[in-house]
Order: structure tokens, then C-alpha cells, then sequence
């Protein structure tokens, strides 16, 4: 369900190096789109679009909101360890341009 | 031999199997305005 | 012509670059252009869509209505509405809302007849609508020679109101021409000056733009100085990506440096007709239309045309340069209008093999012409004068030098 198009005031990027154990989500002014090989992102604020190379990492932006921190989603999500790294650094990438943002509220029961 | 695009994030990554996925990184940026053939 | 490429494999590769993607099609345009009517107040000399009177095949609102619906279902982030003038629909600011209200991102080009303070105040308002007023020249002089006398001023004042309300964003397009290209540090001043930001793009011989192409557009040296300029003053300058032929020169410019046209963008233009591109308003390019069976979806995904675009370009004659994979060929529409192969070099190659096609062309070679002209019939109000009595003497048709127009200041 898009639904981005509600007042959200862009964050401006912290500029501290991005924590997985944190909680995370994608940025209420985003849009993501499904793609064969991924996904296209598109920020509403700044008008920077990402393209993500691949499903897995699609399913784990998407359910961010879903768990505790970026680090138990890559688990949830059957990220293998080998790989974990790389889809930090991913997420590292995201949250600088703004595309993922820390979500304040508790994690979920 | 490929051009570098804006933005593009250059790590170093260790070979991985799944996916058939050689490249360094993930996630590619470019501008929605940083595409021709739009007014 | 023989293919030099291996053919593509059926397997859509996985990572790698997003314009390695393009050829085996998105699921929907990144970006769009939709024109969305021919009238205009206007009569620019160049207009790439030949615009002055309204079709009467112009979609209705409720049509429309039906376009944003279907670009909602396919998730386009952004599109950019232009025209002619898109503010002289009645209905353009019903489909501005509905549009907005609909997960549809809009930028819309215009002239800034109708921003006055109230509907500058309303859009300073209105989320996710950005604005983008033309202007051709920092002065009025150089750009009412192209635009009609009182565009720059309509212009201005356009950018005066919207800058008076509030409204974060704008942006000013100028088509960089022969006239125009000693103004680029004014237009910045300009913008700098009303809290808007600069666009510059390409002109191309598309539309009108085919009349006065030899004499309007950049020469060689002013190509090499605007490319200076985008390095050293780009950093928040748009080019909507339509200066990467120029990328031949050296570095790379920001942006994706390739055609877009039916990859990544196309035009839906005013009677629902889908091109290519916005340039490339001919039958040649011509993918189907959004009022057939199956929508703007089907032609997007399935048109014909579209698949042979997105498939790479094999063979010709720029495959063979080293500087090949920086310019890609150039622009397919400049190549078209100007009855260049497009398997051969863009007219406005920097290496200068565009020169020597051109020149290499028969002499009886009549250019493509679109089969559509919306242009006005009789004089318009603000008729532009450069074709009458031109207020700059026009450079030098043919000069040989290479440092023709080349200001040295």
C-alpha cells in the first residue's frame, strides 16, 4: 500500500555511522516499486532514486519495520553470514541517502 | 568496459555464491533528473 | 550493417549496473513526459512539439483521469507535465490535485502565464508539485527573440510570485543555444537571485526546432565552454542527463549518460499518442496509444518499438570510436531530425565526425518532418522576432573557423 504522499518533512542525514542493531524502517517518504531484478526506490524529498540489485535485499528493506534491528531482519530474512556484510553496507548506503530512517517507536512484542 | 555512474558506491566484497552476485555493492544511485528525454 | 555485439541472452543478468536492466524493459517508465495539451500562447521558434493550437483529439478529463489511475497502478514515482502551455487546460489544476492525490509525483514545465499570486500561493501549498518555469535567455533581448516579445517578463514575474509565496523547488529551463551560451553564468545569477534552481538542456532539431537548428544551435567551441562550465560550476545545476554527448570530451557528466527514450522514459502527448520521447514526436516513433486495449501499460511493456530500443545498439560506425562507450552514440533524435543514421555519430559529436556526416549528406535529402504540426497559423501576440528582425546579429553561417562565436572574455 503506497500511500507516501502524506506530509513527512525530510530528516536531514545524521551523518553518524549507520548501527544494524538499531531499529530501522523505510522513510515515510519513499516509494518502492517492485522490479524483476530488484527494486526502484524513489525519495519524494530528494528526488534521488535508488536501484536495488536484488529481491532479498528488497524483503529486507520491506520488513525493517517488522523487527528489532536491521541485524535480526537480515536473519529473519535468511540472509546467509557470508553475505551479511555486503547487505550492511547496503543498508549503510540506504540510510545515508535518506531512504531508510531510524524508527523511534519500541521494536514489536 | 563499463563507465562508472554517479554515485555509485565502490566497496570491496568478498566473491559470493548465491545470486551470482560479483559486483561490490547492492545499491546504485542516480537522479531522477539524471536521465535524458524528459522536459 | 553488421552486429558486433553478441545478441542478448534470455536471462535478465543479476546486479551488475541498473542501465545493463534497460534492455530486457522496467516494469514502468522511471520518468515521463506527458504533454498534455498543443495550445499555447506562445509560438517559440524552436518548439519541439510544434505547439500553438489545440487538437481536437486532446484527451478529455476524464481520459486523463484514466492516464493517472493507470500510472498510480504502476507505481510511476514522477511525472513531468508539459505541453504547449499546460496551464491553458481548464482542467489543469483538477489533474494537478488528482494526480498528487493519486501517488503521482509532478513536475510541470510552463511559461508562467497563469502563476499569478494566488495560484503561486496555492502551489506553495501543495506537496509534491514541482514547478519549472522556461526562459531562453537572461535578458530579455535574447530570450524574446526566441520566446515572443513579453515572455521573459511573463517569466519573471512568474518566478517573482511563486519565489513571493514560498515555494521551495523551482526550477528554470533554459535550451542552451548559439545566443544563449555566453549567458550561463547570468541565468545562474538569475536564478541564485529568486531561490530557484538552474536547468540547462539540449537543443535538439525536433519540432520547429528542425527550422532554425543550423543557425541556433552551439557550435564546436561553444560546446568544449559549456562543457567547462558544467564541470566547474554543475554541482547544482540540472541537465536532465541531455548534455552526455558532450561526455566524449573527458570526464563523465552526472547522470546516466545514455538515451532514455523508451529504456527508462517516454511522451504521452496531448490525444494520448506514446513516443519514444519528447524529441522524437514522428511516426517513426511511435509505440502505440494509452485509449487502446491494454492502456499505457501494454504499450510500455509490449510495444514493439520499445523492445528494439531497449535492445543495444549493434554495429555502425561509433561502435569502432574510443569514445564510444562515454557519448554512446549521442542523441537518436538529433540523429533522426537531422537525417543522420542512427547508427552513425550524433550531429553534434565533439570529435567532429558529426560535421562530416552532416556535410557528407546528399544535397537533395529532405530531413524527417513529424507528421504532426500544432503550430499557430497567423501572427501571435509577442511574435518572437528572430526570424524577422533578429535584435543579435546572427553568427556567421559559414564560417570555417573553429573559433566562430567563441567569446573570449
Amino acid at each position: 500500500m503506497r500511500g507516501v504522499l502524506i506530509d513527512a518533512a525530510v530528516a536531514p542525514a545524521t551523518g553518524t555511522a549507520f548501527d544494524p542493531d538499531l531499529a530501522w524502517q523505510r522513510a515515510r517518504s519513499v516509494a518502492l516499486r517492485p522490479e524483476p531484478f530488484g527494486a526502484l526506490v524513489y525519495h519524494f524529498g530528494t528526488r534521488k532514486l535508488s536501484f536495488l540489485k536484488s529481491k532479498t535485499l528488497v524483503r529486507v528493506v520491506e520488513t525493517l519495520a517488522d523487527h528489532p534491528s536491521a541485524t535480526a531482519t537480515l536473519a529473519a530474512c535468511d540472509v546467509p553470514e557470508a553475505q551479511r556484510a555486503t547487505y550492511v553496507r547496503a543498508l549503510a548506503d540506504l540510510a545515508r541517502s535518506q531512504m531508510i530512517e531510524r524508527r523511534t517507536e519500541g521494536p514489536p512484542a | 568496459m563499463p563507465e562508472t555512474t554517479q554515485d555509485e558506491i565502490q566497496t570491496e566484497t568478498p566473491v559470493v555464491a548465491e545470486e551470482a552476485l560479483v559486483e561490490e555493492s547492492l545499491v546504485e544511485e542516480v537522479s531522477i533528473d539524471g536521465m535524458c528525454g524528459v522536459y | 550493417m553488421t552486429a558486433v555485439l553478441p545478441s542478448r541472452p534470455v536471462r535478465r543478468p543479476t546486479g551488475g549496473r541498473l542501465i545493463d536492466q534497460f534492455e530486457y524493459g522496467l516494469d514502468a517508465p522511471i520518468c515521463l513526459t506527458w504533454e498534455l495539451t498543443y495550445a499555447c500562447n506562445l509560438a517559440c521558434v524552436h518548439c519541439l512539439s510544434s505547439s500553438g493550437r489545440r487538437d481536437p483529439r486532446e484527451l478529455t478529463t476524464v481520459q486523463a483521469e484514466a492516464v493517472i489511475d493507470e500510472l498510480q497502478r504502476m507505481q510511476v514515482f514522477y511525472v513531468n507535465i508539459g505541453g504547449g502551455e499546460p496551464t491553458v487546460r481548464p482542467d489543469f489544476w483538477h489533474l494537478l490535485d488528482y494526480a498528487v492525490g493519486h501517488d503521482v509525483g509532478v513536475k510541470f514545465s510552463t511559461n508562467g502565464i497563469k502563476l499569478d499570486e494566488a495560484r503561486a500561493r496555492q502551489l506553495a501549498r501543495t506537496d509534491y508539485v514541482d514547478v519549472q518555469i522556461s526562459l531562453d535567455g537572461a535578458t530579455a533581448e535574447v530570450n524574446d527573440a526566441v520566446r515572443g516579445t513579453g515572455s521573459f517578463a511573463t517569466a519573471t514575474r512568474a518566478l517573482e510570485n511563486l519565489a513571493e509565496a514560498g515555494m521551495k523547488d523551482v526550477k528554470v529551463s533554459v535550451v542552451v543555444t548559439r545566443e544563449n551560451v555566453s549567458q550561463l553564468d547570468d541565468f545562474k545569477a538569475l536564478t541564485d537571485s529568486v531561490g530557484a534552481q538552474l536547468r540547462i538542456t539540449r537543443f535538439r532539431p525536433s519540432g520547429r526546432g528542425a527550422d532554425v537548428w543550423d543557425r541556433l544551435h552551439p557550435t564546436q567551441a561553444q560546446q568544449r565552454e559549456l562543457y567547462s562550465w558544467l564541470l566547474a560550476n554543475g554541482d547544482d545545476v540540472l541537465t536532465g542527463d541531455s548534455f552526455f554527448h558532450l561526455s566524449a570530451f573527458g570526464e563523465a557528466l552526472p547522470g546516466l549518460n545514455l538515451c532514455g527514450a523508451g529504456r527508462v522514459v517516454c511522451l504521452i502527448d496531448p490525444v494520448g499518442d506514446v513516443y519514444a520521447c519528447p524529441f522524437a514526436i514522428h511516426e517513426d516513433f511511435l509505440a502505440g496509444n494509452v485509449l487502446g486495449d491494454g492502456g499505457f501499460q501494454r504499450v510500455w511493456q509490449g510495444s514493439e518499438l520499445f523492445a528494439d530500443l531497449r535492445n543495444p545498439q549493434t554495429g555502425g560506425a561509433c561502435t569502432q570510436c574510443q569514445h564510444f562507450d562515454s557519448c554512446r552514440g549521442g542523441c537518436m533524435a538529433a540523429k533522426f531530425f537531422t537525417g543522420l543514421p542512427l547508427d552513425g555519430p550524433d550531429p553534434e559529436c565533439v570529435q567532429g565526425y558529426g560535421e562530416t556526416a552532416l556535410a557528407a549528406r546528399d544535397l537533395a535529402l529532405v530531413t524527417p518532418r513529424s507528421h504532426l504540426d500544432h503550430s499557430h497559423k497567423g501572427p501571435v501576440r509577442g511574435q518572437p522576432t528572430l526570424l524577422g528582425m533578429p535584435s543579435i546579429p546572427p553568427a556567421k553561417l559559414c564560417d570555417e573557423s573553429p573559433l566562430a562565436g567563441l567569446d573570449l572574455r
